[in-house]
């Protein structure tokens, strides 16, 4: 690993260096919302029911107590989608005579200090008369069911269907159909700092400071002035250091408009922190679908084609900006995965239920696809009889660019080529020796593999295409070189984890010729940075550091120029390093910062021929480009406890070139550790009364050091056309494939009992009730 | 509620006299009434150890203990790691094994390891795994952080 030096002259581009982030957070400088202090202290009163009418909320006296019925002029947040029956159901910020889920704000309590609010929230006395509640999506699409919002009727609020023209008569030409039935349980992202939110309101200006942990800055501004009905000049949004997002914290919070509503109010500042309780609880969730999917094969184990069903339990509102449509409609678009299939049919709904709202979390409904998917191939290996490596061989693309059933256009990628790199590396010949000596000692160990495409960095026709009223998509940086020659790149992304103040300082250095230790990136503050979206669907490191790129080029032409004048030299002879322009093949050079301050304080010199000043921006709204990787995951499965242990994960990637192969892998790793959380571990479990199990870290399992075994990385780089600075993202992948390799590898140790595990998480409870079933069988039978 | 108590809290060597109710955990006065903000609060439930001090040589979690039980007592935090301008050897290893992303759950782990390397500098790899996987990281996989705490104790025994 190498640090940042002055003066080396090589390129930063694909070194492992020191993030710059990290001086800071290991001192415990880091900044996080809830290191402020406020005047007041809310607590949010939530409701302890999943449905029903609100009939009172009596307050203790002399409190402050906020409900629905103060909000007067407040819109309820609305998202919007133009496509796929989409139907729009607004969220109130506090609940507004009906309750909809365990966790719902209905009120909120301001105080002199949090403990202070806390006690008189838990005063707050809600008389709810209880309505019946519908709870699992399969059964709240039942004729029957109660109907959680009047607007969307069949509690269906979207619904995606596709159907490829040809698919009968190819379905109907199959040599063998495959088919499987998957439940993805529920899971939230659990970053490990919950939201916080801090309004300070400014007598002079009338304007609002929101300090909050965001993914999206800017559209928060922009979402709270729309709702509350007052100019976005008049508020700043601030995303400080946040603590791990993960999807969770780009939907807008309701309580963070509550904030700034009382900021207004009360003329003063405000501070929320959300305790892990409320976050598990109404912080978000995820995942939460029944996906079935056939596939037709043919005599040679080729896919013709796949139908798929997937329902996906929303909750009880839409998130905003991508409304619930993300889950349903990203499986619709990227069920077919990485393989070449052309008949494709779907159908893919959102139901509404009395549970939390779901909201995107890493991958996006392509854990559960990839999960689905790949237990397909396993299945259809077996019903064929063909290895599941080989059957994978046949199906993979190979040619590019591709165009998927779902239309989807793939760019180079190396699907066979990572998929031999880690069937080589893990050696299955070996591993089915040692497993079948193993099985002779009672001891179950399976492989699994999944092969599988992440959709990264997409810009605004992606998003269009989904008919979103808020299309994401591109990004802008603004690059300067102050008058003291000081080095600054405004983004509007807005990481919070992700290391991309290192990775954008390497994309300028090689540019402009500078150390990345002197270039500092700004982000999360909505009055310094431009206008952009944030981090979020493996984005920023490809769109912002196309604009980061672009800017960069610009800043550099311009130094080219003034170096030119300076030194008297043709533009083509001008070499930038080292914090300097010299004329190729002499000792004539002129600083960096000498350049600046005359493009600054002595322009006259110019005469002219260059404008003042030494900013430049740039805008990239990029097509997409696919990331791709092969997992591998080796398991032993102890057959009489049911607990699934990873012996060993191997990953064979792809994420085109890559700016620092540290912070890349470091990327791999962790999503790895949340697919191998979401295969075993991790699930919000309701009761059938809606009430909620898992509120605490005890009941909902993160994993721990002890379930990550140690990750084999092996890298290949298939630059992106479809990215100017040639990367491609990688922060989605690792959560992915890790389950569908685990739940693979399972299914493989467990082959002897013949019997089949289709869920996630699957927990020893699982295994062991899959296991039972087939002792007592057995024993039936005897 | 109750009356709020008079006590000296001693962080990082520096005496803080604050007025607490008894109720007031640990982690609470060291971030609101001590200032020092670099410990972290992820749970309150002594689950994910993100808020990680060292009490009297002891990694603690500072959510499950009171204020008022910590007075008297020396109480360590991020802050008071480095040695002026010079990283702890434990600090320095997160930063060369990218054993943080986000940073939240970071001073909590720092505390953690720094506390128990302290205490047994010669602990194994297994033993130095069952420490670790008491506090929760979302970001790392933990990979980075066993590594970078490998080599900081390596670092530490050589001091």
């Amino acid at each position: 690993m190498s640090t940042p030096t002055k003066g080396t002259g090589t390129k930063w581009v694909g070194r492992a260096i020191r993030r710059l982030e990290d001086p800071a957070l290991v001192s415990g400088q880091g900044r996080f919302t809830a290191d402020l202090l406020a005047a007041h202290w809310v607590r949010f009163v939530r409701s302890s029911v999943p449905a029903g009418k609100i009939v009172k909320i009596n307050a203790p006296e002399g409190a402050m107590v906020i409900t629905a019925a103060d909000l007067k002029g407040v819109k309820p947040i609305t998202p919007m989608l133009h496509k796929f029956n989409y139907k729009p159901v607004g969220q109130p910020l506090l609940a507004d005579g009906v309750v909809r889920f365990v966790g719902e704000p209905m009120a909120v309590v301001a105080a002199a200090s949090a403990a202070q609010a806390e006690d008189l929230a838990e005063q707050v006395d809600a008389t709810i008369e209880d309505v019946a509640p519908v709870i699992d999506a399969r059964a709240a699409l039942a004729s029957s069911a109660p109907l959680v919002h009047a607007q969307a009727p069949g509690n269906v609020i979207v619904e995606g269907n596709i159907k490829t023209p040809g698919f009968d008569a190819a379905w109907a030409g199959a040599h063998k159909i495959v088919k499987l039935e998957v439940r993805s349980r529920r899971q939230n992202a659990t970053p490990m700092e919950a939201r916080a939110g801090h309004a300070s309101y400014d007598g002079a200006t009338g304007r609002v400071i929101l300090t909050c942990a965001t993914q999206m800055p800017h559209l928060t501004r922009t979402a709270i002035a729309d709702v509350l009905g007052f100019p976005e000049a008049d508020l700043r949004v601030i995303a400080p250091d946040v603590g791990g997002g993960f999807g969770q914290k780009m939907s807008l919070a309701p309580e963070y408009v509550v904030l700034v509503w009382l900021a207004r109010k009360l003329k003063s500042s405000v501070a929320w922190t959300e305790d892990r309780r409320e976050n598990l609880i109404a912080g978000y969730h995820s995942r939460d679908q029944y996906v079935t999917l056939e596939g037709a094969f043919d005599k040679n184990a080729k896919l013709i084609a796949l139908e798929a069903d997937v329902v996906a339990n929303i909750g009880a509102y839409s998130c905003f900006p991508t409304t619930c449509g993300v889950e349903p409609l990203m499986a619709m678009a990227e069920m077919p995965g990485p393989y070449d299939v052309q008949h494709y049919e779907c159908r893919a709904r959102g139901v509404i239920t009395n549970t939390c709202p779901m909201a995107p979390y890493r991958g996006v409904s392509r854990p559960v696809i990839t999960f689905t998917l790949e237990r397909l191939m396993d299945k259809a290996a077996a019903v064929l009889g063909i290895d599941p490596v080989e059957i994978r061989r046949r199906n993979l693309i190979e040619k590019f660019p591709y165009t998927s059933a779902a239309g989807l256009v793939f760019d180079d990628a190396s699907y066979k080529q990572t998929l031999e790199m880690a069937v080589k590396a893990i050696d299955v010949p070996a591993f089915r020796a040692r497993q079948k000596k193993a099985r002779t000692q009672g001891r179950y160990l399976g492989i699994g593999f999944a092969t599988f495409s992440e959709r990264t960095g997409y810009g605004s026709p992606a998003f269009a295409a989904r008919g979103a009223e808020i299309v994401p998509g591109w990004e802008t940086v603004i690059l300067s070189v102050d008058p003291s020659g000081f080095v600054e790149a405004r983004i509007g992304s807005s990481p919070h984890g992700q290391g991309l103040r290192t990775t954008l300082a390497q994309i300028i250095a090689d540019e402009i010729g500078v150390t990345p230790d002197v270039i500092k990136v700004v982000h999360g503050d909505t009055d310094r940075g431009p206008y952009g979206w944030g981090t979020f669907a493996s984005r920023s490191l490809v769109i912002s550091g196309g604009a980061t790129l672009i800017a960069a080029q610009k800043v550099r032409a311009k130094l080219i120029k003034i170096a030119s004048h300076m030194l008297e030299a043709a533009p083509e002879d001008i070499v930038l390093a080292d914090g300097a322009a010299k004329v190729a093949g002499t000792d004539r050079s002129v600083t960096i910062a000498s350049m600046a301050r005359m493009a600054y304080t002595q322009t006259y010199r110019f005469k002219g021929e260059i404008e003042p000043g030494l900013t430049e921006q740039g805008t990239y709204d990029p097509p997409g480009t696919f990331s791709n990787a092969c997992h591998v995951a080796i398991v032993e499965v102890d057959a009489e406890t049911g607990r699934a242990t990873i012996e060993k994960f191997l990953v064979a990637e792809d994420a085109g070139r890559i700016i620092n192969p540290m912070i890349a892998e470091g990327q791999v790793h962790g999503g790895i550790a949340q697919g191998i959380g979401n295969a075993l571990l991790e699930e919000i479990i309701y009761d059938s009364d809606g009430g909620i199990l898992t509120a605490n870290l005890a009941d909902y399992m993160p994993p721990t050091a002890h379930e990550i075994p140690p990750i084999e990385l092996l890298h290949r780089e298939t630059p992106s056309v479809n990215s100017i600075t040639k990367a491609k993202g990688l922060g989605e992948g690792g959560t992915i494939g890790a389950p569908a390799a685990i739940i693979n590898a399972i299914n493989d140790a467990l082959t002897p009992f013949d019997v089949q595990i289709d869920e996630i998480p699957a927990t020893p409870q699982r295994i062991r009730a899959a296991l039972r079933t087939k002792e007592k069988a057995a024993r039936k039978t005897a | 509620m109750s009356a709020k108590s008079d006590i000296t809290l001693t962080i990082n060597g520096r005496a803080h006299a604050i007025h607490v109710e008894p109720r007031r955990t640990l982690a609470d006065a060291i971030r609101e009434d001590c200032g020092q903000t670099g410990t972290h609060i992820g749970c309150e439930h002594g689950i994910c150890g993100a808020c990680t001090v060292i009490v009297d040589g002891e990694p603690v979690r500072s959510c499950l203990m009171f204020a008022v039980q910590a007075a008297g007592k020396k109480i360590r935090t991020v802050e008071g790691l480095a040695n002026g301008d010079t990283l702890h050897p434990m600090q320095q290893a997160f930063m060369d094994h990218h054993g943080l992303q986000c940073g939240f759950c970071t001073p909590g782990f720092l505390m953690l390891a720094v506390g128990v390397l302290e205490c047994e500098p010669d602990i194994s790899d297994d033993g130095l795994l069952d420490v670790l996987s008491s506090n929760l990281c979302r970001c790392t996989g933990y990979q980075n952080i066993i590594k970078a705490v490998r080599a900081a104790a390596k670092a530490m025994r050589k001091k």
